[in-house]
């Protein structure tokens, strides 16, 4: 016997395939949210242009350094900044939460509680975030 | 059955490009982007700035994060396009764009980061 | 004072005489301790002797009463009327499977998956004289969360990646492959990986997590994917690292 469906005896009619709709992300919350924060990537490699022409208006002088300085200050360039810093922090505290999830941690062979793996990232996030802006600032 | 050994390991840049953005981006965003133009705080001197940039473990620092930045980038819109569009008969058409656009970027950053200055 | 019946939107679908369903209201008592599933049971019993749908064991252990109610996936004997009062309550097969008629879904893509994964202890067995496989609760932890699946496909229905392309491998079938590959007696990782490091699937998978949401056992198949994929992951690099001999 084979386990193809089409045998001569078998004259099941046919079943209705339902077909995923264009805009399936926008049917539920959890969809909607998924694609947000996939969609946060493209924040992040914007950023990465953005600070590669600021480190390059540095190497160039300071009234390059100047310039970017104003042209940052631009409407526009804010506008797309203030977008970008929250779909960084969607992405930040997203990635955060799932991490639990996708990683087991482990202390001396027992597993760690997902709530203690949440709480060491943004202890790591402080850390790094008030060396960047120690380094940067200088206070 | 065939490995294909590229994914895994495109996989593992993706993941941690998003450790890597995910601590460092929003505080550089948010002191480059807004902090300074805006004088919310006072920019730093250039000379502070050209100081901390000329060092060389600032560069091979800020080179990480942009190749990481840039591979975590056309990982996850490879597959946004695939999913939220429908785009999975042209995959690799997308996939050489996203991963192409890429490696050119981290190609600009390394020339950049390590080349002027 | 709550109303004494809700409405059941339910779909229809026949074939051979329609193109695609189409839903048909009935009005069922409205009972505190009723589910779903028991409005359905009335309607079959009392209504309408057509209506076709899956069920048994009414208690969320076998998986088969899985549907989509207000747009939701439900095993059907879990989700009390109640919840949906004043309604009415829409009442949908499970989505991304073909129906085969109103509400009962055709399975087999998913038994032929889980097959693929070889979802049993693989091992060169020993004869019975040299005693049982021992595990101790630690290592009994480990899949533990991972063998509570009921194969209702609840999660199937619920992963976007699946609806999208019907080749991915699917949250319950990795989630049961993690559970063989974590079992301390097990020796067929490597056969599954071969399966599953292929891009229809662990690599499909963007962790949408809605299949750990919906999932009415908590076996978190979303965390069994990223996890597998790690170890993956892992292993791929090994390979590169390595000399042959020392994988």
């Amino acid at each position: 016997m084979t386990t193809n469906r089409s045998t001569s005896f078998d004259v099941r009619p046919p079943a209705y395939r339902p077909r995923m709709s264009l805009w399936w992300w926008l049917s539920k919350w959890s969809y909607l949210l998924f694609v947000l924060r996939e969609l946060s990537s493209v924040f992040v490699a914007w950023f990465v242009v953005f600070l590669l022409l600021f480190v390059r208006a540095v190497y160039q002088g300071d009234d390059q350094y100047q310039d970017f300085l104003s042209w940052a200050a631009n409407p526009f360039v804010v506008l797309v900044n203030v977008v970008a810093l929250a779909f960084l922090l969607l992405h930040t505290v997203t990635w955060f939460g799932l991490t639990p999830q996708a990683v087991p941690a482990r202390l001396r062979g027992r597993p760690v509680p997902s709530s203690m793996v949440v709480a060491s990232q943004y202890v790591g996030w402080a850390a790094v975030s008030a060396f960047v802006f120690w380094l940067v600032v200088g206070w | 059955m065939r490995r294909r050994p590229v994914e895994p390991l495109v996989w593992l840049l993706f993941s941690g490009g998003g450790v890597a953005t995910a601590l460092f981006f929003p505080i550089l965003l948010f002191l480059f982007g807004l902090a300074f133009p805006l004088g919310w705080i006072e920019p730093p001197g250039h000379a502070h700035l050209d100081a901390v940039l000329g060092h060389l473990l600032t560069r091979i620092v800020l080179l990480g994060l942009c190749v990481l930045g840039l591979v975590h980038w056309a990982h996850r819109f490879r597959y946004t396009l695939h999913e939220g569009l429908q785009l999975g008969r042209v995959d690799n058409q997308v996939a050489i764009v996203c991963y192409g656009a890429a490696v050119v970027g981290s190609i600009a950053a390394a020339y950049v980061l390590l080349f002027t200055g | 004072m709550m109303a004494d019946t809700i409405t059941l939107d339910v779909a229809r679908y026949r074939p051979g005489q329609e193109a695609e369903p189409t839903l048909q209201s009935y009005d069922v008592p409205l009972r505190d301790d009723w589910v779903v599933l028991d409005g359905l049971n009335y309607v079959k019993d009392e209504l309408d002797g057509t209506l076709s749908y899956r069920w048994s064991c009414r208690m969320g252990i076998c998986g088969s009463c899985g549907m989509t109610v207000n747009g939701e996936p439900k095993l059907t004997c879990a989700t009390f009327l109640t919840e949906y009062a004043p309604g009415p309550i829409r009442v949908e097969p499970l989505g991304n499977f073909p129906v085969l008629r109103d509400l009962v879904v055709d399975i087999d893509d998913f038994l032929d998956k889980l097959s693929r994964v070889k979802p049993w202890i693989v091992r060169d067995e020993a004869p019975v004289s040299e005693g049982e496989y021992l595990q101790t609760p630690d290592e009994l932890e480990e899949f533990r969360q991972y063998s509570m699946c009921i194969n209702c496909m609840l999660c199937y229905s619920a992963c976007p990646v699946y609806g999208i392309d019907e080749e991915f491998v699917g949250p319950a079938a990795i989630a049961l492959a993690q559970r063989y590959n974590l079992d301390s007696r097990d020796e067929g990782a490597a056969d599954r990986l071969d399966v599953l490091i292929h891009p229809d699937g662990l690599w499909g998978c963007t962790f949408v997590g809605d299949c750990t949401r919906v999932c009415p056992k908590h076996v978190d198949p979303a965390g069994a994917i990223q996890r597998y994929k790690l170890t993956a992951a892992m292993d791929t690099l090994k390979s590169y690292l390595l000399p042959r001999g020392r994988r």
